[in-house]
């Protein structure tokens, strides 16, 4: 039996979708904007001279890197939610950030460590401290230098938001999944879903590249 | 103003510095030449820590740079250094590169610190460069960038590493003559250089090393015509028959 479409579940349904689309993109806006300072923060710690702290930054990025995000949500739902009465919606953002913010740091040591040496050495000779030359002169090379694969990494975590949906909280793909449980609507709305979830992270890409053109220095 | 004593530096079981004494004077300028190789550039940074050293003291304007107590990075703004390879931000403009750190070190406000900038960047002849960025600029117009970058800071002395060896050769003049200007103003300089006719004009003493090791230390007059080691009669015969 041929399948007929019927694509009034779309309309009908709009206000469900908005709320996803809004819930998806407030966690991933939160763990984004965690996830940053995380990144920068571990990402500076991973370069450091003393040994005990590169350990645990690296340490940390490894961990990240070798665990599931979904058995990340799930223990921090599971596990450390229940200690900390973190509840779904936190959880999600926790995960995420944490998560995430290993990727960013890898990002940002690259970042830093493709800036030429003499840049540093130029920095400090004019008195500036470690922490002035960073912030004043390494970083804004390193930023220009990340975009695109911040970028990346930013549309990743938009996607993996998605897995949330698994320790209750209703972002756009647990709307969807539950308006497909009552409608039988499957092919219809999983092909708007994704549509949406283009549309979201297509948006983020023409930003950064907006970004990455004014930034854009001739070097 | 420098005194160098006694500095020893070795890289594993290579030693890069070896004995080294100095004593450079208020407005002297001297002139590091040499063989590659020779410890030239390693020495110049170890005046401003750049590089740490095993042994030794040095002292720059009163202050042991060196010492664990001395706030190295007060120290530095007494030292400008200018590199072989210029090393300007290159997502700042000109006046950008020279006003950053009297700015966020010095404190020194906006406007005093551009006023200042742009007086050194005329002065060194890139009065029309200011808003331009170090892409967008020659070798030579980048190095005297530099150095109105390292004046900003009002250094009590200057340390050129090779200045002038990542230039095309139409360039170099230009920051010869920055620097010879620089010269007039009774800067106390060291100057890392193969420019050995430059060394001769404007250099109270010249300053010989080789395999770490300062070998012979001369006036000018002297050195290019009559050395007293070997070693330095040699390298002569290289660099000045052609």
């Amino acid at each position: 039996m041929l399948y007929s479409t019927d694509w009034s579940v779309i309309p009908n349904n709009m206000g469900l979708f908005l709320k996803g689309v809004l819930l998806t993109l407030e966690i991933s806006v939160l763990a984004l904007l965690f996830s940053i300072p995380i990144g920068i923060i571990v990402g500076l710690l991973r370069i450091s001279r003393n040994k005990i702290v590169s350990f645990v930054a690296t340490a940390y990025v490894e961990v990240m890197r070798g665990i599931p995000l979904l058995v990340l949500l799930f223990w921090i739902f599971f596990v450390m939610g229940q200690f900390l009465r973190l509840g779904p919606y936190w959880s999600a953002v926790l995960g995420l950030a944490t998560f995430s913010g290993a990727f960013v740091a890898e990002i940002v040591r690259a970042g830093i460590q493709s800036v030429p040496k003499g840049q540093m050495e130029a920095a400090r000779s004019s008195g500036m401290t470690y922490t002035q030359a960073m912030r004043l002169i390494i970083l804004p090379q390193a930023f220009r230098k990340v975009l695109p694969p911040l970028a990346s990494q930013f549309i990743i975590l938009i996607k993996d938001s998605s897995l949330v949906s698994v320790i209750s909280v209703v972002d756009l793909t647990l709307i969807a999944k539950n308006l497909v449980a009552t409608s039988f609507r499957s092919l219809e709305v999983w092909t708007f879903v994704a549509l949406l979830y283009f549309l979201i992270t297509f948006t983020l890409s023409q930003i950064i590249r907006y970004f990455e053109k004014k930034y854009q220095v001739s070097e | 103003m420098i005194s160098i004593k006694n500095v020893q530096k070795t890289f594993g079981n290579h030693k890069v510095l070896e004995d080294i004494n100095l004593e450079v004077s208020q407005s002297q300028i001297f002139a590091l030449i040499g063989p590659s190789g020779a410890g030239k550039s390693t020495l110049i940074r170890t005046i401003n820590a750049l590089e740490p050293i095993d042994e030794g003291d040095i002292i720059v304007d009163g202050i042991s740079i060196h010492d664990k107590k001395t706030n190295i990075n007060a120290a530095r703004t007494e030292i400008g250094f200018v590199f072989q390879s210029f090393n300007l931000y290159p997502f700042l403009t000109a006046l950008e590169n020279v006003t950053i750190a009297p700015i966020n070190v010095k404190k020194m406000n906006n406007s005093e610190a551009e006023e200042k900038g742009k007086k050194l960047l005329s002065m060194l002849g890139l009065e029309s460069k200011f808003q331009s960025y170090p892409s967008q600029l020659s070798g030579g117009q980048q190095q005297r960038v530099a150095i109105a970058r390292a004046l900003a800071m009002d250094p009590k002395v200057m340390l050129f590493d090779e200045p002038t060896s990542a230039l095309d050769p139409e360039m170099i003049n230009e920051v010869l003559d920055s620097i010879r200007s620089l010269a007039k103003t009774g800067m106390t300089m060291i100057v890392v250089t193969h420019e050995m006719g430059f060394a001769k004009e404007i250099c109270d003493q010249i300053v010989f090393m080789a395999d770490g090791k300062i070998v012979e230390v001369a006036p000018p007059e002297k050195f290019f015509s009559n050395p007293s080691t070997e070693r330095a009669k040699g390298f002569l015969s290289k660099v000045l028959n052609h």
